[in-house]
């Protein structure tokens, strides 16, 4: 009986596989010569006339739809919102203050149980020598993620980004996942709100959508059960946006979920975008199964053609959401060359550092100059933006806003800005 | 014969494509069955990629319907030595430098021996131009392959090798042929093509067999009666128009012939070659090229989305832009597997199964002339016949 890499004594982990959803694509020629043909081609005219797609129609273009369309519509859409050849992308570094971690997700190599070999807190010294390095590339955001640390409570955080306004201004804070989030207000037995209010205060500039994996519940019990629930994560984040600040989403997909629930975990974005408008960006990749705690019970990794149906009905889908990023960290630079026609307007950071996705085995990381590159060959002009998706870029005159996230928070979920 | 013919709908959607990218009397041919032009090419290159991925789609699923095809293989590249100084090779060594090497025919034949536990239909063997092998070398490098495992197809010897192997047999390769093909020689490769206009082959190998004289070797091939595929090395420093020009040659030898099979667009890699200034196409370009080889060659039944040079992600979209074909499991030969585990040809099957049917496709095993080695569906390919090719 093969022992569990992470069980530290609670509910005992079934060893048997994960339930792989049955899913597979349908056959491309019966898009436009299958019963669905109809369906399908009143549901593109609807999406080239502008109109929303409901998630039963999603599910049919999810299901029935060739890849070829799913492309073409996801590009028209790109084109729409996005009318200059432009892609974007933000020199950034990833900085993990801490890999220590007690919520076990088996999907997950990057973490450490406490005291667990390899266990790690950064020191102020570790993260100012890195802040430095992102500095002297004249780096815009750190994307600052953790464990969910046992001991390390949002005084910690706050002192951390209070510090870093100080020093760095001109790197943001892009930090702390609606989970940890969670997390601090569950060990602080206090309200989310308040722990935004004094993180915001303290100088968060903006919150990454991690941790949202798949935002269903039957799938969460399964791949992640001590991380934050569905309606916890959009709470924490409809919170976020009403203090202000702006936040990403994410998907995480290709393991347990079915195709009706990824439709659901866009459901669930759009919805709340709809009511708070304080989502910036999409972005989703699919799940690196190589070198993962419970590799052995996830089915294999999802094949690019998947990835990039999925992306593109995500631009199909959220049309309330203005930026979808490429995943290039997970699919390739080449593959990325080809999502920027399928619906992405966005490369994302730089990533100096990727450990989470890169210690599950995924090593596609790219200077600055391969990035700019990618983008240029596939017919785009390379930009750089702020983490609020301002263009920060000497190659367009004057500087497009929003500049800050003061300027950022002109979304419908506050009024009159930034209430610190 | 049972291929779906496509719906009306889908003539629709692809003319509204074309409408918008222009393409209005270039759809309306490729609906009639009707034959595109030089100009229709040139234009073609320049369009919305999705438009001219539509229309090449629409022809690859009325030949093919969603049948994608592979095949169980090795490669054997007997030797790297070479003496014809293409700029845009990486692979070459000149005789007598650091890594260069040329495999006696028994050793080459290890290579397949070393892989009896395994699947395998095809060896495909290529290499350099080495000037001192002889032509009994080339008989007997035949033979031990075959000895080695006599139900192999050998795929091998591109025309530019096939010029080298007349000059050292002293004979009209039109008789050589039919001696090589006494030894074991099954098909040709499509290599050596490169690009065939006069101007790029003096600026870039200028040593080796011209465009015209590819396709005259290419000419007496079939007319030997051997089957052979054919190649294009796009993204050097070739124009738009000399890439037309290639197909329309192409095209134009298979009206005559009807020798070709398949047809492989190959991605130049600048790393490492004399061009390493060259960028080199992008993952679009790639899907560009296949749709131009399906649109212009409306005689060459397939068309090959070679996934090794291409990378995985691009030769499965690939299916989706006029492809019908992503090449081999092309596993190097290991160690020996005893029959019954998993071994690494059969995991590499298993993983281009994967990859087609993700793409919407109906994976089809085939032996190297196509003949249906194993259907994932036998209501569309049957197991034992040749390619059901729609028209």
């Amino acid at each position: 009986m093969p022992s569990s890499p992470t069980g530290s004594g609670t509910a005992p982990r079934v060893d048997l596989p994960h339930p792989a959803p049955a899913w597979s694509a349908a056959r491309a020629s019966q898009a436009h010569a299958g019963p669905h043909a109809a369906e399908i081609e009143r549901i593109a005219a609807q999406v080239e006339a502008g109109e929303r797609i409901t998630p039963a129609q999603a599910l049919v273009l999810h299901d029935h739809a060739d890849l070829a369309l799913l492309g073409q519509l996801a590009d028209t859409l790109r084109q729409r919102k996005h009318p200059a050849p432009r892609v974007t992308y933000i020199v950034d570094r990833n900085l993990n203050p801490t890999n220590v971690c007690i919520t076990d997700c088996g999907f997950c190599a990057f973490y450490r149980r406490p005291k667990a070999e390899g266990a790690y807190t950064l020191s102020r010294e570790e993260i100012d020598a890195k802040l430095d390095e992102l500095a002297a590339l004249d780096g815009r955001q750190v994307l600052m993620q953790g464990g969910h640390h046992p001991y390390i409570q949002s005084d910690w955080w706050c002192e951390l980004l209070a510090h870093m306004r100080a020093k760095y201004p001109d790197i943001n804070p892009h930090a702390l996942s609606a989970p940890e989030i969670d997390h601090f207000s569950r060990l602080e037995k206090r309200p989310v709100e308040d722990v935004i209010r004094d993180l915001a205060a303290a100088g968060l500039g903006s919150v990454p959508g991690a941790g949202a994996e798949i935002l269903v519940e039957r799938v969460r019990k399964i791949i992640a059960p001590k991380k934050t629930s569905t309606e916890r994560w959009l709470a924490v984040h409809r919170k976020v946006h009403e203090a202000g600040l702006r936040s990403s989403a994410t998907m995480m997909f290709g393991h347990v979920e079915t195709a009706a629930e990824r439709i659901e975990h866009l459901e669930r974005v759009r919805a709340l975008q709809d009511e708070t408008g304080g989502f910036t960006a999409f972005a989703c990749w699919t799940m690196q199964p190589e070198g993962v705690p419970e590799e052995a019970l996830y089915p294999a990794k999802a094949t690019p053609g998947v990835y990039l149906r999925v992306q593109a009905l995500a631009r199909i889908y959220l049309d309330n959401v203005e930026n979808i990023q490429t995943s290039y960290v997970t699919q390739g630079l080449k593959m990325a060359q080809v999502t920027l026609r399928y619906g992405c307007n966005d490369f994302g950071g730089t990533m100096m550092e990727e450990n989470v996705v890169s210690a599950a085995g995924c090593f596609n990381l790219s200077s600055i100059e391969r990035i700019e590159r990618a983008i240029e060959r596939a017919g785009f002009q390379p930009l750089r933006r702020n983490s609020w998706y301002g263009i920060v870029d000497a190659r367009l005159a004057g500087h497009e806003a929003p500049r800050n996230r003061e300027e950022a928070a002109t979304h419908k979920a506050v009024a009159g800005g930034l209430a610190t | 014969m049972s291929l779906v013919a496509p719906a009306p709908r889908q003539d629709e959607r692809v003319r509204l494509l074309a409408r918008r990218a222009k393409l209005e009397d270039i759809a309306e041919k490729v609906l009639a069955h009707e034959r595109l032009s030089h100009d229709d090419g040139l234009r073609l290159y320049k369009a919305d990629l999705h438009a001219v991925g539509a229309l090449a789609n629409h022809v690859r699923e009325r030949l093919h319907g969603d049948l994608a095809y592979f095949n169980v293989n090795q490669h054997v590249n007997y030797t790297n030595i070479c003496n014809k100084l293409c700029r845009f090779c990486a692979f070459q060594r000149l005789p007598g430098q650091a890594g260069a090497y040329w495999m006696t025919p028994e050793e080459a034949a290890a290579k397949v021996t070393a892989q009896l536990g395994e699947p395998v239909t095809e060896v495909h063997m290529v290499a350099g131009i080495h000037p001192k092998l002889e032509y009994s070398y080339y008989l007997e490098l035949l033979r031990a392959v075959k000895r080695a495992r006599p139900s192999i197809h050998v795929k091998a010897f591109t025309m530019v090798e096939l010029d080298q192997i007349a000059k050292k047999a002293k004979k009209p390769l039109e008789q050589v042929l039919p001696e090589l093909v006494a030894a074991g020689l099954g098909s040709v490769p499509g290599g050596g093509a490169e690009i065939f206009a006069e101007r790029v082959h003096k600026e870039s190998y200028h040593l080796k067999i011209s465009g015209e004289q590819w396709l005259e070797i290419a000419r007496k091939v079939h007319k030997a009666g051997l089957k052979s595929n054919c190649t294009m090395l796009h993204g050097h420093i070739e124009t738009l128009e000399e890439r037309v020009d290639h197909l329309e040659r192409l095209r134009h030898l298979q009206d005559e012939t009807h020798g070709f099979q398949t047809y492989i667009p190959l991605s130049f890699h600048p790393e490492n070659s004399e061009m390493s200034h060259v960028p080199g196409p992008t993952a679009l370009d790639e899907l560009r090229e296949i749709a131009l080889g399906r649109l212009m060659l409306d005689n060459i039944p397939h068309i090959k989305a070679y996934w090794i040079l291409m990378d995985i992600p691009i030769a499965q979209l690939a299916l989706s832009y006029g492809a019908d074909d992503v090449d081999g499991t092309v596993v190097e030969e290991k160690i020996y597997h005893e029959a019954g585990a998993t071994t690494p040809q059969k995991v590499q099957r298993a993983e281009l199964i994967r990859w087609i049917e993700d793409a919407g496709r109906v994976p089809v095993e085939r032996d190297t002339l196509y003949n249906v080695v194993w259907s994932s569906d036998e209501s569309l390919a049957r197991t034992g016949e040749h390619a059901p090719v729609g028209r």
